[in-house]
Order: structure tokens, then C-alpha cells, then sequence
């Protein structure tokens, strides 16, 4: 499949307004506002059977019908920038060569749900991506595509950047909303859920950048003709961040009917592993799913497809690591992660991604014991499905998973007191992407 | 009165040992950064200025490099919200420094995909030219060093953030240039982020 999101973001101006008028910019917000009501436009959605590109895969269209429309208080569009969930960068390359694609989704979007406002939550660590979005509106609001009366149909649209401070968990939807009132990024109680109680208590729909960004095209092209780029519930261009040992790191577009192998192996996308090196696994996901092993690549690259082979596709960032690496490292490495972004408000996930980390960096560093292994799992499970929101669940997965594919790698560590992996990813250069 | 018959009623430990944030520095906004967060506050609705607060912070930390507890209260007061809920939202995000830090703020991502590449090392060679562990600020107060987690650009792994810019593809041995170019040029030292490709 040609790039749609992403082919021009090579070009020099990719992210200027008279680029992206001269490439048919705006046509789509043009044709939604002139021959469609909002009705339709989620009909339309609906039907082309988009699904949330944050990592939960939920229908779009469905997400959009359930925000209360009888309700007398004024409805939001909250776009997740977030994007923390490590080995994912795809909404980074949008956003910064293609911020009017975004603006145009969010524009359509609140006309869609009948917002006025959409805020752009976006993470902090992309101040030189925030410059390059703030600078986007400010030019599409001054040729009439935002603001009031958006190009003479008494349409009024703001979109405003919102920028986060460095919390994982901000990500997670009723934690961005607390985060966007001003607060700690601590997840609500669910229900009640955005749809019906969101941003300051009135309805919301929280969409991930890619998400909305694929709203133009279907308005554009049709839904039929979205659906249609990819098998059946999975259409739409989808982008895949690949990083770890591979050769050309990188985000790469494609329809979902490719398969894993492809997108590793495969000439146009990564190459392959460096050099004198074997694939060990793939989390497919982002670092909060099961890992794949190499024997079950052939798996298509679509949300159902992973899942029928036993992992997720999550945000579609996936972490390629090869012979080298130590699996319990790797564990260790990531609950290093879920235990500094832990929010703290619930107690399963403050205190056991603590444990778990612990408990894994004594393993690693050839101080654990076997029943060590056992009280490992026994904390993942008591964790995983005991909390507030997905994060606890999350921050298990690495556990359990290298403890189901690869137990023989902690026992050695056990067995022989160090680190059974030879260490030389410590030594590595980086690979540089093209 | 106390917890148990033989335990003495002055016992320290049911008293709260909770410190407020130090007052520091007598804190206002500048002029432009007062304007700027009046602009900012007409973002929301007329009733939530307290959405503003974390921009309002990160105007305060652009002014004064960190964050002291006059300060929290001065936000308080333009936002109307109470001190409590801003150094609530202050010790919360990683992002806010509530103790001095360097001209220099080193972020280096320690997440797996910068780890596999070597983001270890990198920051071993940073402690080791600066004689400090992540999370110290070196003796000249040009360079602090913390372990980020995933940047969001783990395809030009190991990364580094510098203050709010960044700087991508780092091995061990670019390290010292690194640092030296920082003293010399300041941020116009880094490569940035590789999509801005007009820049190059
Ligand atoms: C701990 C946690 C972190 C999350 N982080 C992100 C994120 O960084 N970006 C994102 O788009 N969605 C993230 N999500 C998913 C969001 O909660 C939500 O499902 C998504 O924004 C919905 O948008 P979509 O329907 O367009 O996918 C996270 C969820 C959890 C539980
Ligand atoms: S599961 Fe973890 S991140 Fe989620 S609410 Fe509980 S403590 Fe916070
Ligand atoms: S792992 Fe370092 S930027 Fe993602």
C-alpha cells in the first residue's frame, strides 16, 4: 500500500498550510461541513469501521454515537497526545509533518459530536512538536478553517494545545482529563465514562492522534473505499513504529493484512536484524503486551490478527529484540518503568510494580532464589485485574510473559548466581534510522 | 491522648512530619509572562482557570528554573485555586523541578529501546566526565543529570533531552563533545529532532 498519513512528511514545508492546501487540505472538513450533518458524518465513520489507534482498538464511530447528545452542557473533543507507551512514535511524525491532517480530524470531529472545542493533550517532552502544532492553528485559524465561523457555515471550532508534564499514566483517558482540569493524571472511576461525564464533568470523546487523524480520509474517500484497505474490521492505513535491533528503525505505513515478518523483514520496512544476529522475540505492542516469538510471525499485523496469536496490537509499536538480550533484564528493565510512572492511587499497582521490580532486579543480579520465580508470578496475577485502570495489567504483562516463554533463562540466573546473557547491548552502537 | 497505655503522649510519630514546599525567593511573573498566562487562561471555560495551572508552572520554571513554594502560591492566587492543589500538581509531574537544577538539564531515556542500544553507557560516561550520579547537578551548575523514561523517539535510540530540545543517536563516545559544545554554543549544539529536516 502507497503511504496516505505519511507520504509527504519527507517533503521540506510537509507541515505548512499552503502545502497542505496544494495536496487537497481542508477539502474534507469543506465537504463534511457543506453536505453533511454531523449525523452522518458519524454514520459515515461508523461504517468505514475505524478504530481507536491509542491502543484499545475500539470502534471510533461507536465511541463518537455514545457521547450525550441530550444532555444541556457543552461537549468536548480531547485528542490524546500522549504518547508514552514506550517503542511508540507514530503520532510524534504526524504531528510534526502532518499537524494539519490533525487539526482538520479534530475540526471534524467536534462538528461531528457538536463541540466547540477540542484540546490537543500533548506530552511535554514534545515542546519542538507543540511549537510546530501551535504555529499550525494559529495559521488555519487565520485563512478561516478554525475558529468562528469556520469558512462561513456558522460552524465555531477552537483547537488548543494543552501540554502535559511528564506522566505516563496522563495517557490513560480519565487520567488526561484530570490532567487537562488542572490535577494530579489519576484515572477516574469508570463508569461513568467520558462519553457521558468527561472533561468538567460534560460529555467528551478522548481519540488518539491517529485516530483522528484518519477522519479526512474517510470523509474524503468515502468508507467504503477505508474499509476496503485492509481485511475485514481492520481498514484504514495503519502506522507501525518499529525500534530495537533492527536495522532501519523506524514508522512505516501499511494496510493491516501485512504480517509481522514483513514489516521486520521485509526490504521496504526494517531489513532485518543488525547484522550476525537472530530474532529472539517481538513485543508486538508497545511494552504492555505479551511477547511474540519469532516462529509465530506470520501473524497478520491487524488487531484481530495478534490477538489471535496470543498477544495485542496495542498501539502498534513494537520493540524487536534479538539473541542477545536477557529476558529477565528485560523484565526488570520495563518494571523499572511501570513502577516510576505507577500513579500511586490504587494499592495492587503502587506497591506490587515496586515488589516486582525488586524482586527482578535481585534475580538479575544473581542474588534470587527459585521461590523468588514463584513469588514473582504470585504478585503479577495479584496484581493484573485488581486495579483502577488497564495500567496494572499492563505493568504485569512483562512479568508474566517472560516468565511463561523463558522460565529456563531466571532459573539459570538462579542456578548460576549472574547474569546468563552475554551483556554486549551494553556495548552497542546505535543503528541510526535512514 | 495515645495509643497504647505505655507509650509516651508526645510520641512523634502521629504528628504529621509533612513539610510545606520552602518559600525560596520572592516570586512574581514578568510582565510577557503574566500576559501570556492571561492569554492562556482564555482557553478554558470562564469557571476551570485551574486547567491553567500546569502551564502556569511551566511559565514559572522558564522564568526562575524551578519551582519554590512562593511561587505555587503566587499561581495560586492568579488561578484561584489553593496553594494546596498547585504543589499537589507541582510534586506530581516529573517535569517540575522544585530544587535548582542546571542550565543543562540532561534527560537521557533509560527505556528498552534506548537501553538495547546502549543508553547504559551513555549515561555512565555522562557521571564519569561529570563526576556525578542521575539526579545530581555537577559542581559548576552547567549540567544535571536524570534517567527519563521513553522519550517517544526509540528509532533514534539512545536519545537525550536537553532542557526542552533534543539530541538523538548518542554513543558513549560522543559524550564529551557533547558536553563541550553545550558549554560553548548552548542548545543550538544539538541536532534537534531528525524530522525537522529543513534544519540540516
Ligand atoms: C496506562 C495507559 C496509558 C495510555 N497511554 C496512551 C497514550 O499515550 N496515547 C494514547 O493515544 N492512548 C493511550 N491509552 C489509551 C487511552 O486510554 C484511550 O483508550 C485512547 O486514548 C482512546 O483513543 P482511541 O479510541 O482513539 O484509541 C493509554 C491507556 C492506559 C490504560
Ligand atoms: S492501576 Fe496504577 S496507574 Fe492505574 S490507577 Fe491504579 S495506581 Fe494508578
Ligand atoms: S525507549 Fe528511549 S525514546 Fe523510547
Amino acid at each position: 500500500m502507497e503511504p496516505i498519513i505519511t507520504k509527504y512528511v519527507r517533503e521540506p514545508n510537509s507541515y505548512t498550510l499552503d502545502f497542505y492546501l496544494q495536496h487537497g487540505g481542508y477539502e474534507s472538513l469543506r465537504k463534511a461541513l457543506g453536505t453533511h450533518t454531523p449525523d452522518q458524518i458519524v454514520e459515515m465513520v461508523k461504517a468505514s469501521g475505524l478504530r481507536g489507534r491509542g491502543g484499545a482498538g475500539f470502534p471510533t464511530g461507536m465511541k463518537w454515537q455514545f457521547v450525550d447528545k441530550k444532555s444541556e452542557k457543552p461537549r468536548y473533543i480531547a485528542c490524546n497526545a500522549d504518547e508514552s507507551e514506550p517503542g511508540t512514535f507514530k503520532d510524534h511524525v504526524i504531528m510534526e509533518r502532518n499537524p494539519h491532517l490533525l487539526i482538520e480530524g479534530c475540526a471534524i470531529a467536534c462538528y461531528a459530536i457538536g463541540a466547540k472545542v477540542a484540546y490537543i493533550y500533548i506530552r511535554g517532552e514534545f515542546y519542538h512538536v507543540q511549537q510546530v502544532l501551535e504555529n499550525a492553528i494559529a495559521e488555519a485559524r487565520a485563512k478561516g478553517y478554525l475558529g468562528k465561523n469556520v469558512l462561513g457555515t456558522g460552524f465555531d471550532c477552537e483547537v488548543y494545545v494543552h501540554r502535559g508534564a511528564g506522566a505516563y499514566e496522563a495517557g490513560e483517558e480519565t487520567a488526561l482529563l484530570e490532567s487537562l482540569e488542572g490535577k494530579r493524571a489519576q484515572p477516574r472511576n469508570k463508569p461513568p465514562f467520558p462519553a457521558v461525564y468527561g472533561l468538567y464533568g460534560c460529555p467528551t470523546a478522548v481519540n488518539n492522534v491517529e485516530t483522528l487523524a484518519n477522519v479526512p480520509l474517510i470523509v474524503q474517500h468515502g468508507p467504503e473505499w477505508f474499509a476496503a484497505l485492509g481485511p475485514e474490521k481492520n481498514g484504514g492505513p495503519k502506522l507501525y513504529s518499529i525500534s530495537g535491533h533492527v536495522k532501519r528503525p523506524g514508522v512505516y505505513e501499511a494496510s493491516m493484512d501485512i504480517t509481522l515478518k514483513e514489516l521486520i523483514f521485509g526490504e521496504q520496512y526494517c531489513q532485518g536484524m543488525r547484522d550476525g544476529h537472530t530474532l529472539k522475540a517481538v513485543i508486538p505492542g508497545g511494552s504492555s503486551v505479551p511477547i511474540l516469538l519469532p516462529d509465530q510471525l506470520d501473524t497478520q499485523a491487524s488487531f484481530d490478527g495478534v490477538v489471535k496469536a496470543g498477544s495485542m496490537l496495542g498501539s502498534a509499536g513494537a520493540i524487536v529484540l534479538d539473541d542477545t538480550t536477557c529476558m529477565v533484564w528485560l523484565a526488570e528493565n520495563l518494571l523499572h518503568f511501570y513502577r516510576h510512572e505507577s500513579c500511586g492511587k490504587c494499592t495492587p499497582c503502587r506497591e506490587g510494580t515496586d515488589w516486582l521490580f525488586k524482586l527482578l532486579r535481585k534475580i538479575e543480579s544473581g542474588q534470587g532464589s527459585m521461590r523468588d520465580i514463584d513469588l514473582l508470578s504470585s504478585v503479577a496475577t495479584n496484581v493484573g485485574g485488581k486495579t483502577l485502570c488497564a495500567f496494572g495489567d499492563a505493568a504485569v504483562t512483562p512479568v508474566l510473559t517472560t516468565i511463561k516463554h523463558f522460565r529456563h533463562e531466571y532459573e539459570a540466573h538462579v542456578r548460576e548466581g549472574r547474569c546468563t546473557c552475554p551483556a554486549d547491548w551494553r556495548a552497542r552502537q546505535p543503528v541510526g534510522a535512514h | 491522648m495515645s495509643f497504647h497505655p505505655k507509650m509516651a503522649y508526645d510520641a512523634t510519630f502521629h504528628k504529621s512530619t509533612r513539610t510545606l514546599a520552602d518559600n525560596g525567593p520572592v516570586f512574581t511573573f514578568t510582565p510577557e509572562n503574566r500576559a501570556r498566562l492571561d492569554e492562556i487562561v482564555t482557553r478554558y471555560p470562564a469557571d476551570r482557570s485551574r486547567s491553567a495551572v500546569l502551564p502556569a508552572l511551566f511559565l514559572v520554571q522558564h522564568q526562575q528554573g524551578y519551582i519554590t513554594g512562593h511561587a505555587m502560591r503566587h499561581v495560586a492566587e492568579i488561578l484561584k485555586v489553593t496553594p494546596a492543589d498547585v504543589e499537589d500538581v507541582v510534586t506530581y509531574y516529573t517535569m517540575f523541578y522544585t530544587k535548582p537544577v542546571g542550565t543543562f538539564v540532561l534527560s537521557v531515556c533509560r527505556t528498552l529501546s534506548c537501553a538495547v542500544n546502549g543508553a547504559e553507557r551513555v549515561v555512565e560516561e555522562i557521571c564519569n566526565h561529570l563526576h556525578i550520579k542521575p539526579g545530581q547537578t555537577d559542581a559548576s551548575g552547567t549540567f544535571t543529570l536524570i534517567e527519563a523514561e521513553c522519550l517517544g523517539a526509540c528509532d533514534r535510540a539512545p536519545v537525550i533531552m536537553v532542557n526542552d530540545a533534543w539530541q538523538e543517536l548518542q554513543r558513549p563516545e560522543d559524550i564529551p563533545a557533547l558536553l563541550e559544545n553545550l558549554r560553548q554554543h548552548g542548545e543550538a549544539a544539538l541536532t534537534g529532532c531528525h524530522h525537522v529536516i529543513e534544519k540540516k
